[in-house]
């Protein structure tokens, strides 16, 4: 069974260099993927079109169409890679509000690959100042190499140099995120994500997660 | 089936104006608001029940008080009671008063109030909502069931031979409804009990609105009250009406595009397109109306928010009787021709419920005192 890899890409600009980490990174994740003899469906949420859509959701407490899908997508996946631009020192407020919105236990043990983009690499302490906090609130299990790029690294050779030169980075990354999607996916129940509904929230508008009357009745039925 | 108007009691500025009523204006404009409910053949008039600004109305007996004194058939329900931080007691024998003055008009519908720094007003806690309505709602139950009460629980003194008064009116404790959007357990509750569940789907889409009432539904199936069909729902329901829906986007939007719940969001276009906000013709109301109850299967109350958004109360006035004149005596006609004959019309009123007697769940105190299908 194809694995599912939801990459959110919070960048503004079109193309950003937001969605080209973004895409570098996928590419990896499936090239490790596919060398552990599994396949990777890969969809990638672009915040950007999604803009106005998690304003009147923040505002109306409805998701429109669209972000309701995207929800949703980032709820059933396997795992995913969540890449944002710096502004003023963190994630950007669009990433954050589309964050927000996700059910607060959709990413219970999911894996996450956390990246950045930034004018400087002195925004490089980003990923574990405020998106690895994040993620670990949310219960999600995030790969121990984050990504994170400056403008310099998209430099005339690509970032491919040395020892930690950008690829050597994704490449750690994508690694440690593929052994984990091929050792978790379709494994043993309680070690996956709950259940979740159409909008991407964990269904509890069902009789099989109720709790019985009585029991919320307690020690009051005599 | 049972029609009527439900506010939230909100005093906000029209955004046409810039001039909001004062709290005693919009006090006598509601009275009127209440009385016109009647006077245009509807069914009944529910109050909100609020303690911080912008809202006023934090004691609905008072005020539903004063409007049975000058109506004779209008049925005076809340929305909702806060059974989260209201002492139970005090609700027993505040409804109970009210049910002996209006000689039977009374229902309640409990709801858990949302505002977190209401709560801590009255010594309790949010996070204990769900705790607070479960307990709070038994003890109730049982102080209008049982002549003397012995009762211990979390969150209140302990009762010993306590007797509520005044006893219900002809021994008939009033009708329930439990209101909640999201949460799963207050549908068990209603169902538990076989009391009414409202879903006030003004903010909501529908499929959201009729998998949370097909819950209650098979809930109350469950408990043994009756088919899953024959579940007592009300929904919510919020139009803006002129004689043709051009004119009606024309005069609401103003007051759309500012509204304290949904303004400087989604278009008027987008909001009504997802939740049952219909601004148009009265043949648009209509039709969207009776949708609903494809959505949710054959319902007993509708009821309408009118008075929101700063709207003058002339202009709700006019809605009002637009509503009783022009829409529900066709909704009246044509719910009816859908609903099979052993689905209950209305909801249990006072004289149903003197009829019924001991079968009918409002008689006990949870599914021990089922009723068979059919015989509601």
């Amino acid at each position: 069974m194809a694995r599912k890899l939801v990459v959110i890409s919070a960048g503004l600009s079109v193309p950003s260099s937001t969605r080209i980490l973004a895409d570098r990174i996928s590419g990896a994740v499936q090239r490790e993927v596919t060398a552990r003899g599994e396949s990777l469906e890969v969809e990638v949420v672009e915040l950007r079109g999604l803009a106005r859509e998690i304003a009147d959701h923040l505002v109306s407490g409805m998701p429109p169409s669209a972000l309701r899908q995207a929800l949703s997508a980032v709820s059933s996946a396997d795992a995913v890679v969540a890449v944002t631009p710096v502004f003023t020192t963190s994630y950007s407020g669009l990433f954050k509000s589309f964050i927000d919105l996700l059910d607060p236990d959709v990413l219970t043990g999911k894996p996450v690959l956390i990246a950045a983009t930034a004018g400087t690499p002195r925004h490089s302490l980003v990923l574990d100042h405020a998106l690895r906090p994040l993620f670990t609130y949310l219960r999600a299990v995030v790969v121990p190499t984050g990504v994170f790029a400056a403008t310099e690294d998209f430099g005339s050779n690509g970032g491919r140099d040395g020892e930690d030169g950008l690829d050597r980075r994704i490449a750690r990354a994508a690694s440690e995120l593929g052994a984990l999607l091929v050792s978790t996916s379709g494994s043993v129940p309680g070690f996956t994500a709950p259940a979740v509904d159409e909008v991407g929230k964990v269904d509890r508008i069902s009789e099989d997660s109720l709790t019985p009357f009585e029991q919320l009745l307690g020690n009051q039925l005599r | 089936m049972q029609f009527g108007i439900f506010s939230v009691s909100d005093i906000t500025t029209d955004p046409t104006t810039g001039r909001a009523p004062t709290e005693g204006q919009r006090i006598q404009d509601l009275v009127r608001i209440a009385l016109k409910t009647e006077e245009v053949g509807l069914d009944v008039f529910a109050t909100g029940e609020h303690h911080n600004p912008p809202f006023f109305a934090s004691s609905p007996t008072t005020f539903l008080g004063y409007i049975a004194a000058q109506t004779t058939t209008l049925q005076l329900s809340t929305a909702t009671t806060l059974i989260t931080t209201n002492d139970p007691v005090k609700i027993a024998e505040d409804y109970a008063m009210l049910q002996h003055l209006s000689g039977g008009r009374v229902d309640l519908m409990m709801g858990r109030g949302n505002t977190g720094p209401v709560y801590p007003w009255f010594g309790q806690d949010i996070r204990n909502g769900i705790a607070l309505a479960v307990e709070n709602y038994h003890l109730l139950r049982r102080l209008w069931r049982e002549d003397v009460v012995d009762w211990e629980g979390k969150f209140r003194t302990p009762l010993q031979g306590f007797t509520s008064t005044p006893r219900p009116l002809d021994g008939v404790p009033p009708f329930v409804w439990h209101g909640s959007i999201r949460s799963p357990e207050i549908a068990e509750q209603a169902a538990y009990y076989g009391d009414g569940f409202f879903h006030n789907n003004i903010f909501w889409t529908m499929d959201h609105t009729a998998r949370m009432v097909d819950l209650y539904r098979r809930r109350y199936e469950h408990y043994g009250h009756g088919r899953a069909d024959q579940a007592i729902v009300g929904l919510g329901g919020q139009v803006f009406m002129a004689k043709n829906s051009q004119e009606a986007v024309k005069q609401f939007r103003p007051y759309f595009d500012v509204a304290p719940v949904y303004g400087h969001g989604p278009s008027l276009e987008e909001f009504t397109r997802a939740t049952p906000l219909t601004v148009g013709s009265p043949q648009q109301v209509i039709e969207r109306t009776l949708g609903f109850a494809d959505a949710v299967g054959d319902y007993q109350r509708q009821m309408f928010l009118m008075d929101h958004a700063g709207l003058p109360v002339e202009t709700v006035l006019e809605q009002i009787e637009i509503l009783g004149s022009e829409v529900v005596p066709v909704l009246r006609k044509e719910f009816e021709a859908r609903r099979p004959a052993d689905v209950p019309s209305d909801p249990p009123t006072h004289t149903s419920l003197i009829e019924a007697g001991d079968d009918h769940a409002n008689a006990a105190m949870g599914p021990r005192g089922r009723v068979e299908a059919g015989s509601n």
